[in-house]
């Protein structure tokens, strides 16, 4: 029983039986295939190829440089927001323009950038190897690389909500008494947790799953230097439909966690906003 | 503005420094090397790269594929955002939701969906082979799989601008006899247009830029299923760096120009009339 | 042209905003619908209409049915709280709206439109704003293009949701009186919503009270407000003292007064509340009469009258209202004890 409020406003049919059928289309019957393929191949042979000792090492490596990504834009995300928003200095518009490359740049031509970078010949790599760092061809490639694509994420959202933080209440701590750091640990920190936690969740989401920016860094050796999205990609191609959809159901699993996560962190938030 | 709660100076500077060479290193250095690598060989080498066959048919199927998805997410995202954003009914936040979905999947999953459903062993294979129709490893399969990626854009943008703007000046107008596509044309179109310019210039980017989804259902035939990026990957492993990066800097290009065209519209957003659309990336909930 | 409301109810989830309202309005009139938000008038308002479906009842325009009608069928003219100005188009483009997007058959020329737009600015007074963007105008400016806007079409009715609520004081009391002049010269039957009291009373011809989704009263300004049929009515259209008591064998004995009550003379006493305005308090020195005694614990100048506030013996405040020359000539002092009386008291008896 559809039980709508009735509007003056025309157009509702028409809009969202259009929204619906393309939805179908171009969203719902292709996973409605994934779901349908997964189902197909059997329990036994989808849980064997899910945890092969190949795909858990690649699970290791996607999830664990994408959170080693994170962990670094959170630290950065926060400085640069905090920079952009708080401070002037000459460019400033340019720089904050500039932080979206990684969300605007595709991520081939990000992935070929970033691997002559940090090559034992590049630009990076040079200095970087004199000290010891191999970065291209290994995990740490592979974490820089996804350092560079969740940075927008984390300063994006942090951005609005230093923004937003009133000065006054800055203002009444150091009038009580509090030193800059004290202000800044005490009473800054905790009114953008919520958008930061966001952020690096949103900075990991986008890394667990990233391909394109980082198979040419990563020199992907299996077992070694490979990225879970080029195993769902080399299976395909070897026509192992099934190796391919438990790895990718798998994937698609954790980052529907991680959306529920992240869902769940900005109602919370909103929650706090609406009470205070 | 100084104010009498800001950081000593000393540490401003600091974290001025700070800020400024981890952007320098992480986003200014790829940016600059992709021009640097492209101009190595001098302009004449630059310009061969780009005029290439095959890398111009990567250009036109790039295009044509921008040329499809950008237009067909709009109509979808002005569809959807209307629904959503003018009315109340059961099961919105669900296609809320929804509409979401790309952006949380792994583009490399995003085709293996479509490869799962029109690939030789999916779900319509033997039907379209049958048919004689090639999806996958076809131009057909490569505007699908970017009409998926880059499905949310338009509406994402839409969605809060609409409710932001309000339904009051819309239902003056229906009180005063405008009919539906009046209605849009008139009155609803002139204030989420900073908006709607926005969603589009990014859903643009994106549908020329897709690698990881365009990868997978593409066959990787030179000059026929390429698109710019791919192609970029083609000449990168046969170690053509050269004309890789030439070709790759069209798209960096592409890239700056759609950061350019994004403050610009952030620009006359503050100036004028309407709202400000959200940030790159951030996902902004509408409950 | 009239309007007629007839049992009309509206819920909104598990919240009824309008229950089972009857009104009519007859043509030419100027009613107010006047009440506490959540009262459930812009509800009523809005399903006139059109811009809400009511869940029972109906609405006619001049006897016919409309309640099926769409809203822009209704040939009604809308004015919103916040005007709902088009905030792309200039002042002469918003009147012009409705004009323009008329079907080609029916659409007048341009010349005609001109001329027709440029009348209702000069009627509003505001011809040489005509290309200025209503954020380059003033909240009573805006307003009066929203009116001028909502004429263009010719409505058969003009409806107006709290139209000066959210503009200052002044202005508020110059665009009433403004507003009313205009009625009496178009004679469009109106019907605005207002929760300000003042307003509706100087404005309305009638006035409508409403309250939680229902109507209290419906009257002019002077019935509704000497003679208000509900102690709702009564607090809500100004201060009162209430007095709470019993009435019983002909007499009431409401707190510390005690007077004839003759409407009910039975033994059963009956659960009773008694009204009087600030300025229906008299105050003397001396006792004399069914009154009682208070102590004047604040006094507060308000241009021609004074304000009292006084505590009677059991503790409940009293607010009275002296004219300046009563107080000058009374002088009382703060702490003092004085005689309160009431000239006149309206009662509620408690329903059963």
């Amino acid at each position: 029983m559809l039980r709508r409020r009735h509007s003056v406003l025309p157009g509702f049919g028409l809009t969202l039986g259009f929204s619906v059928f393309y939805l179908s289309l171009v969203v719902l019957v292709p996973l409605a295939a994934l779901l349908l393929k997964s189902a197909s191949f059997g329990w036994a042979a989808f849980r064997a190829a899910a945890v092969a000792p190949r795909a858990m090492a690649a699970y290791r490596l996607s999830f664990g440089a994408a959170a080693a990504g994170a962990a670094v834009n959170a630290v950065f995300g926060l400085l640069v927001a905090w920079v952009l928003v708080r401070y002037r200095f000459p460019g400033r518009r340019v720089i904050d323009a500039l932080v979206d490359l990684p969300f605007a740049l595709p991520t081939a031509v990000a992935g070929i950038a970033l691997t002559t970078l940090y090559a034992e010949t590049g630009w990076l790599g040079r200095p970087l190897s004199a000290l010891g760092l191999k970065v291209a061809f290994t995990p740490l490639g592979v974490g820089m690389a996804l350092t560079f694509i969740g940075l927008p994420f984390v300063v994006r959202t942090l951005q609005p909500v230093i923004e937003a933080l009133d000065p006054e209440v800055e203002e009444a701590a150091a009038s009580l008494g509090a030193g800059r750091a004290a202000t800044l640990v005490r009473v800054v920190l905790p009114a953008i947790v919520p958008a930061w936690l966001t952020g690096v969740a949103l900075a990991f989401a986008r890394a667990v799953g990233e391909y394109g920016s980082v198979v040419f860094i990563a020199g992907n050796m299996p077992m070694k230097t490979e990225i879970a999205p080029l195993v769902i990609m080399t299976r395909l191609e070897q026509y192992d439909y099934a190796g391919a959809t438990a790895v990718a159901v798998v994937m698609l699993l954790a980052s529907l966690l991680i959306l529920g996560g992240v869902n769940a962190l900005q109602a919370f938030s909103l929650r706090r906003a609406a009470v205070e | 503005m100084a104010r009498p709660t800001d950081e000593p100076r000393a540490v401003k500077a600091l974290l001025i420094v700070g800020a400024l060479g981890f952007l320098g290193i992480f986003l200014v250095l790829p940016l600059v090397l992709v021009f640097a690598q492209a101009l190595e060989k001098g302009l004449s080498a630059y310009l061969a790269a780009v005029r290439e066959r095959d890398a111009l048919s990567a250009l036109r199927l790039t295009l044509l594929t921008a040329a499809v998805a950008v237009p067909a997410n709009l109509l979808f995202g002005l569809a959807a955002s209307w629904a959503i954003a003018r009315f109340d009914f059961p099961g919105r936040s669900l296609l809320l939701t929804l509409i979401d979905l790309p952006f949380a999947v792994s583009p490399v999953i995003s085709g293996v969906i479509f490869v799962l459903v029109f690939g030789r062993l999916g779900l319509l294979g033997p039907w379209l082979q049958a048919h004689q129709w090639k999806v996958v490893f076809a131009v057909p399969g490569i505007v699908l799989a970017t009409l998926f990626v880059t499905f949310p854009f338009v509406a994402r943008e839409l969605i809060p601008v609409m409710q932001a703007v309000g339904r009051e000046e819309e239902e003056a107008a229906v009180l005063l006899g405008a009919s539906g596509f009046q209605l849009f044309r008139r009155v609803t179109l002139p204030n989420v247009k900073w908006g709607l310019l926005y969603g589009v210039i990014l859903c643009n980017a994106r549908a020329m830029g897709e690698f990881g989804a365009v990868s997978v259902v593409s066959g990787h035939v030179r000059g026929l299923t390429n698109t710019l990026p791919l192609h970029v990957e083609v000449l990168y492993n046969e170690y053509q760096f050269q004309a890789a990066f030439a070709v790759a800097s069209l798209l960096a290009l592409l890239a700056i120009v759609t950061l350019a065209a994004k403050s610009l519209v952030e620009w006359r957003e503050s100036s004028g009339e309407g709202r400000a659309p959200s940030a790159a990336g951030q996902r902004e909930r509408t409950a | 042209m009239s309007i007629e409301v007839r049992d009309v109810t509206k819920r909104f989830s598990d919240f009824t905003a309008v229950d089972g309202v009857s009104l009519r309005v007859p043509d030419g009139e100027l009613v107010a619908l006047l009440g506490p938000s959540g009262s459930g008038k812009t509800s009523l308002l809005r399903i006139i209409a059109g811009l809400e479906r009511p869940d029972a009842g109906q609405v006619l325009f001049e006897g016919q049915d409309a309640t099926r009608r769409q809203a822009k069928e209704r040939r009604v003219g809308f004015v919103f709280q916040h005007y709902a100005l088009f905030r792309h188009m200039s002042v002469f483009e918003n009147v012009a709206f409705g004009l323009r997007v008329r079907p080609r058959r029916l659409r007048p020329a341009e010349a005609e439109i001109r001329e027709k737009v440029m009348g209702l600015l000069r009627m509003v007074q505001l011809d040489w704003l005509a290309d200025r963007r209503p954020s380059q105008l003033s909240g009573g400016q805006r307003q009066r293009v929203a009116l001028a806007r909502a004429l263009a079409v010719e409505p058969r009715v003009l409806l107006l949701d709290e139209p000066f609520g959210s503009l200052d004081a002044q202005v508020r009391q110059e665009l009433r009186r403004w507003l009313r002049r205009l009625h009496d010269e178009i004679r469009l039957t109106s019907v605005f919503v207002t929760h300000d009291q003042e307003e509706a009373l100087e404005v309305a011809d009638r006035v409508v009270v409403m309250n939680q989704g229902r109507v209290e009263q419906v009257g002019t300004p002077g019935e509704i407000f000497e003679r208000p049929a509900t102690p709702f009515v009564m607090r809500f259209m100004g201060h009162v003292n209430v007095f709470h008591g019993r009435v019983q064998n002909g007499r009431a004995h409401l707190g510390p007064l005690a007077i004839a009550y003759p409407e009910h003379p039975h033994q059963e006493g009956r659960p009773a509340s008694g009204f009087a305005r600030p300025y229906d308090l008299e105050v003397a020195r001396e006792p004399g009469g069914d009154g009682f005694w208070a102590t004047l614990r604040r006094a507060t100048p308000a241009g021609a009258v004074v304000r009292l506030e006084l505590e009677d013996d059991d503790g409940a405040l009293l607010q009275v209202e002296l004219p300046r020359e009563r107080h000058a000539a009374l002088l009382p002092e703060l702490g003092e004890r004085l005689y309160l009386q009431a000239r006149t008291v309206r009662v509620f008896v408690d329903p059963a």
